[in-house]
């Protein structure tokens, strides 16, 4: 093998943190190249500067010998690299065709077009139709997408974002499949990603990174998911839950919610039923776009249902809005920090106020009591080791993972009697991560019922006591998560909701 | 009553010259919306049109000259609503807003020497044979050719939206600005364009209304068509056809208000004039009453402002 990209000393800061710092390594022909580090070590930087989306400030890279600076990401294209991004650049009103046309600088006629979107989709086992528009397609199918319009282009050097953050065990395996058959055809891959059984299983060679440094390169095949992710995060995994698991009474319960979704690329909820007892965290996976939002939405009381279609400690709720929900007891988190869960200008002390006014008594006389918000706020803060300058700053000047610490945060210090958080700890880096998981087993373990809508299969298996899977708005009867296998879930995943039926809770 | 003297041909004819105006002005927007771009601007964009359309043509003595003058006049007009909220981000509903009002105080301004002259006659385009043939001769060809050239414009604005690689991106701006930027697309730019066009195609509108409709100069003559425009685009739900289809359905109340008027049916006239805008609402009430419709026929990113971030 011979090297196909070299990275040479790549420098880039931005105001107030050095994003790389001396950032050298190549890539050779033909190989999976792994590029691990934890959130914030630079990972995307790296990439987006040899994709051309962003110009490095010293340093240089060498493309096959001959010396690459990619000034904008069509020049990268014409250079044969490509990048599918964590979050795609798509037009859910357009058809998959149509999408791939834009993103191609030379593209044929449409019929053309097609014929090769079904040839190459075909030969690398994505198989896809370039009439469908892209809002009626999964986020799995969506990535097909995304790839095929890079393999159109018969690129050297392909990059991948955190490709499986989104898929199905199923839809794995069938991309690892896709990347190994490319890599024998001769093209390389950069697969950025931090879950090590898929560096392990999948990838030739591993760079590392942490603030910003390259601090190791290994051969994954010679290394243990321990080794791995000590050197992602300098020092030791310590990640240890109590799984002592004894519920108490019936605390919510769902009995046949159906909801139409109000997103015309929604997906509808169909007779979801639930009972959740309190001390219990219920988990429930499944691919995104299947119903997650609108779960959320039902339970958060955002959308009004029949009143008998949610039940609290007895009290059919479903018709009652978010502040009456709060006040008996039932709080909510959604995905979208920026905008839903947070009001993004509104200082971080205001948007403590907006959820906690009714059971904190932040404004007793309709009148904000501010010295009593700002205690609030600066009590999430400290709690949830939430790393801000002071609670008057704006939510959207904290960075992701801070400010979803805040918002989970925000929730479970109003002590409540149900907790519904969707997607808590999505792009939060591992510690970060590891210290919300805690307090949410913690809220469990001190009486609360939990229900944790999560992408992430690993997350759920550590967290939840019981587990059910959401598939095309139905919700797969809720089941002991311990003795559960990938394959089950899986299975679950893809709409089988009764083949794993048969450990009932 | 005496409908005799109601002419079912001759009230189509009328019908298309009085929907024409509002067609011109609606497929302009609609291409500047389908962009991503909302200009509440079209009724003063017209007048413009009007007034400079009106210039030109007494000025030259030659009406297809004038129809081209009304058309510059609102491109030109239309460019600093572009630069203002493209390039300066503001509000583009203020902005569209403050647009009309600055272009009827602007068209004033320059139309004050110009009230009360006849502007040069604009000839129907004769077809030897066909156009004296009764009843088809004069459904199809007894027009001027503007008004060819409206139908005309509908078509290749069509085809340009949906079968060319150029409307394939304009359109991908108007849905998702931030993947068409991160695909290499100047959204800007292109919106720049569209803006451009609408505001191209208004300023023509403008000119039939004052060269062809009227055919006079008065301050305020355009009367609330660009508003009417505005709605039809949302009432085809962003469809060129039905641009068509909804222009010539205002065009026809605004003809059969006037023949009524003329069969001295005791309506007060007030309630007559009213209708359109009436029947604009009732139409838009019910479009947007289906959630799901409306949202998914509208351009995700319409009126949205569009900062470049990296």
């Amino acid at each position: 093998m011979s090297v196909l990209l070299e990275v040479e000393s790549l420098s880039k800061s931005y105001p107030g943190v050095k994003a790389n710092d001396e950032v050298s390594f190549a890539i050779q022909k033909g190989e999976i190249h792994a590029l691990l580090g934890e959130n914030g070590a630079g990972k995307s930087t790296l990439v987006k500067m040899i994709y051309g989306l962003v110009k490095p400030d010293s340093g240089a890279m060498l493309l096959e010998g001959q010396p690459y600076a990619p000034p904008k990401p069509s020049m990268a294209r014409k250079s044969g690299v490509s990048m599918v991004f964590q979050h795609f650049s798509l037009f859910e009103a357009l058809t998959v065709a149509e999408n791939i046309t834009l993103g191609m600088d030379d593209a044929p006629n449409r019929r053309e077009l097609s014929a090769k979107i079904r040839a190459v989709s075909q030969d690398y086992g994505l198989p896809l139709d370039p009439d469908r528009l892209i809002g009626d397609m999964s986020v799995g199918e969506r990535q097909r997408v995304e790839i095929i319009r890079c393999l159109l282009q018969n690129p050297r050097l392909f990059i991948m974002d955190e490709p499986t953050s989104v898929l199905t065990p199923q839809e794995v395996e069938v991309l690892f499949g896709t990347l190994r058959q490319l890599s024998a055809n001769g093209v390389a891959i950069l697969y950025i990603s931090h879950k090590l059984d898929e560096i392990l299983a999948l990838c030739d060679h591993a760079t590392i990174l942490r603030h910003g440094k390259v601090v190791a390169t290994c051969t994954p095949k010679e290394e243990t998911a321990t080794s791995l992710a000590e050197m992602m995060i300098g020092g030791e995994l310590d990640i240890h839950i109590a799984t002592t698991f004894s519920p108490g009474a019936v605390v919510l319960q769902l009995q046949g919610l159906d909801m139409q979704s109000k997103n015309p690329f929604g997906t509808s909820l169909r007779g979801v039923s639930l009972a959740l007892r309190k001390g219990e965290i219920l988990g429930i996976g499944g691919v995104a776009g299947n119903g997650q939002d609108e779960l959320l939405a039902a339970l958060s009381g955002e959308e009004k249902i029949a009143p008998a279609m949610i039940e609290l400690a007895g009290e059919g709720i479903g018709g009652l809005g978010p502040n009456e929900r709060r006040e008996r007891g039932l709080l909510s988190a959604p995905e979208e920090r920026l905008g839903h869960a947070a009001a993004p200008v509104m200082s971080l002390s205001q948007n403590a106020f907006l959820t906690g006014r009714i059971r904190k008594g932040l404004a007793p006389n309709g009148v904000i009591n501010a010295r009593k918000t700002n205690d609030f706020a600066r009590e999430i803060v400290k709690a949830f080791d939430v790393r801000t300058p002071g609670v008057q700053v704006a939510a959207k000047a904290l960075s992701g993972g801070n400010l979803q610490k805040f918002v989970i945060g925000r929730e479970v210090l109003q002590a409540p009697e149900v907790l519904v958080v969707n997607q808590p700890t999505w792009g939060v880096d591992a510690a970060a991560a590891a210290a919300i998981r805690q307090a949410l087993r913690q809220l469990a373990a001190d009486g609360a019922a939990v229900i944790v809508i999560s992408q992430d299969l690993d997350e759920l298996m550590e967290i939840s006591d019981t587990f059910a899977v959401l598939a095309e708005g139905r919700l797969s009867r809720p089941q002991p998560a311990e003795g559960l296998t990938v394959e089950e879930i899986g299975l679950m995943m893809g709409g089988d909701l009764e083949g794993a039926n048969h450990a009932e809770a | 009553m005496d409908f005799s003297s109601l002419n079912a041909v001759a009230m189509i004819v009328l019908l298309i010259g009085a929907a024409t105006p509002i067609l011109l002005a609606a497929i302009g927007e609609l291409v500047a919306e389908k962009s991503g771009v909302l200009n509440l601007g079209v009724e003063g964009m017209m007048i413009i049109g009007a007034v400079t359309g009106f210039i030109t043509a007494t000025t030259t003595g030659s009406p297809m000259l004038g129809f081209a003058g009304g058309a510059l006049g609102g491109a030109l007009v239309s460019t600093l609503f572009a630069f203002l909220t493209q390039y300066l981000h503001s509000n583009q509903v203020a902005t569209g807003l403050a647009l009309t009002m600055f272009g009827l105080g602007l068209a004033a301004l320059m139309g004050r020497n110009y009230n009360g002259i006849k502007p040069p006659r604009t000839d129907r385009l004769e077809v030897p044979g066909l156009s004296d043939f009764p009843v088809l001769g004069e459904l199809l060809f007894s027009y001027d050719p503007i008004i060819y050239f409206s139908v005309f414009l509908v078509f290749a604005v069509w085809w340009f939206l949906n079968r060319t690689r150029g409307g394939l991106v304009l359109r991908a701006c108007g849905e998702n600005h931030d993947a068409a930027h991160s695909l290499g697309y100047n959204v800007q730019l292109i919106r720049f364009g569209a803006i451009m066009f609408g505001g191209a195609c208004a300023g023509l509108g403008g000119a039939y209304v004052s060269l062809v409709r009227v055919p006079q100069w008065t301050e305020g003559m355009t009367a609330g068509v660009g508003w009417i425009a505005l709605a039809i685009v949302v009432f085809a739900s962003w469809k060129p056809w039905r641009v068509i289809l909804g222009a010539y359905m205002f065009g026809g109340i605004t003809i059969l208000q006037l023949s009524l008027q003329a069969l001295g049916i005791s309506i007060s006239g007030a309630y007559l004039s009213m209708t359109p805008y009436i029947v604009t609402i009732v139409v838009l009430v019910i479009m947007s009453a289906d959630r799901k419709r409306a949202s998914i026929n509208a351009p995700a990113c319409l009126g949205r402002s569009f900062h470049a971030s990296h």
